[in-house]
């Protein structure tokens, strides 16, 4: 796989975000936190406009622009902050930029920087990754 | 979230990678799982405050809006890292131990205090000892202002 400096790939990760996605997410990662499964609780009571998704689920959605380019187990590091909530009906495009390519280990490793913004182009997440970079078969 | 056994299991891999919206076959069919996988280690946790759980009151909505507990907003979650030692697996059996990390505070924009917690997990092979993801989460909790 040949990967220099600036190559960047974007991909929509989530588009018109449903109620059902985000207890799919709760259900599969154990988090059952009201503030995403309950409407009635995240709006009487939290306060909030509606429910609104895991940071996690976000976080685990752009980590498909990292796998579908280097790989399946090609990720090494992945950090991210969680700048703006995800709400429901959001659509999120998540983009993947090469910042460095170095030698780590005895491997090639492509630092990158990851941000994924909503249907306003509003970042929700921010962070940077490394991944493997293979030489083709 | 500490927890004695976390199973690495294809099919929970596989519900996992639905709910991220991810029809990668390398996922679905159970080869090796995506890279925030890790997380899902809540489900093995006995204790785990984020799941309704028998003879426990819950603090979410049933015949009220809200249950037990229902004056803290709780922390929401403001980062997450994780470092990958080796690919997850089905087949492996990890532990997870929780350590606290740093902690500090900042002004929020509205003027109360945001307060922020780090905490860390490592994850490991429950037979070789052999360190397997290294995480660390950041939470933050806001205190309004005084009036």
């Amino acid at each position: 796989m040949s990967i220099e400096i600036g190559q960047s790939r974007s991909s929509v990760i989530v588009e018109n975000l449903s109620r059902s996605q985000i207890v799919m997410y709760a259900g599969a990662s154990g988090d059952y936190n009201p503030l995403h499964t309950d409407e009635v609780f995240t709006t009487a009571v939290a306060g909030f406009p509606s429910v609104f998704a895991h940071g996690m689920l976000t976080m685990g959605a752009t980590g498909r622009v990292l796998t579908d380019w280097f790989g399946s187990d090609a990720v090494v590091r992945f950090g991210v902050r969680f700048v703006r909530q995800v709400w429901p009906g959001d659509t999120l495009t998540a983009t993947a930029t090469v910042d460095a390519v170095h030698d780590e280990a005895g491997r090639t490793v492509a630092e990158l920087t990851v941000t994924t913004v909503n249907q306003d182009g509003v970042a929700v997440v921010t962070g940077t990754a490394a991944a493997v970079v293979r030489e083709e078969a | 979230m500490t927890v004695e056994r976390f199973p690495v299991e294809a099919s929970h891999i596989l519900f996992f990678a639905r709910a991220i919206g991810d029809e990668n076959p390398d996922f679905a069919e159970g080869r090796v799982a995506p890279p925030t996988f890790a997380i899902a280690a809540a489900q093995f946790d006995p204790e785990w405050p984020l799941r309704p759980r028998p003879g426990t009151p819950w603090f979410g909505s049933g015949r009220e809006a809200s249950g037990a507990h229902a004056e803290s907003r709780g922390a929401l979650h403001a980062e997450q890292h994780f470092e990958i030692h080796t690919p997850m697996r089905p087949g492996m059996v990890l532990r997870v131990i929780e350590r606290e990390g740093r902690s500090w505070e900042k002004q929020s924009k509205r003027g109360g205090t945001l307060c922020f917690t780090e905490t860390l997990h490592e994850y490991r092979d429950v037979e070789t000892d052999e360190l397997v993801v290294t995480a660390r989460q950041v939470g933050v909790r806001e205190q309004e202002p005084v009036a």
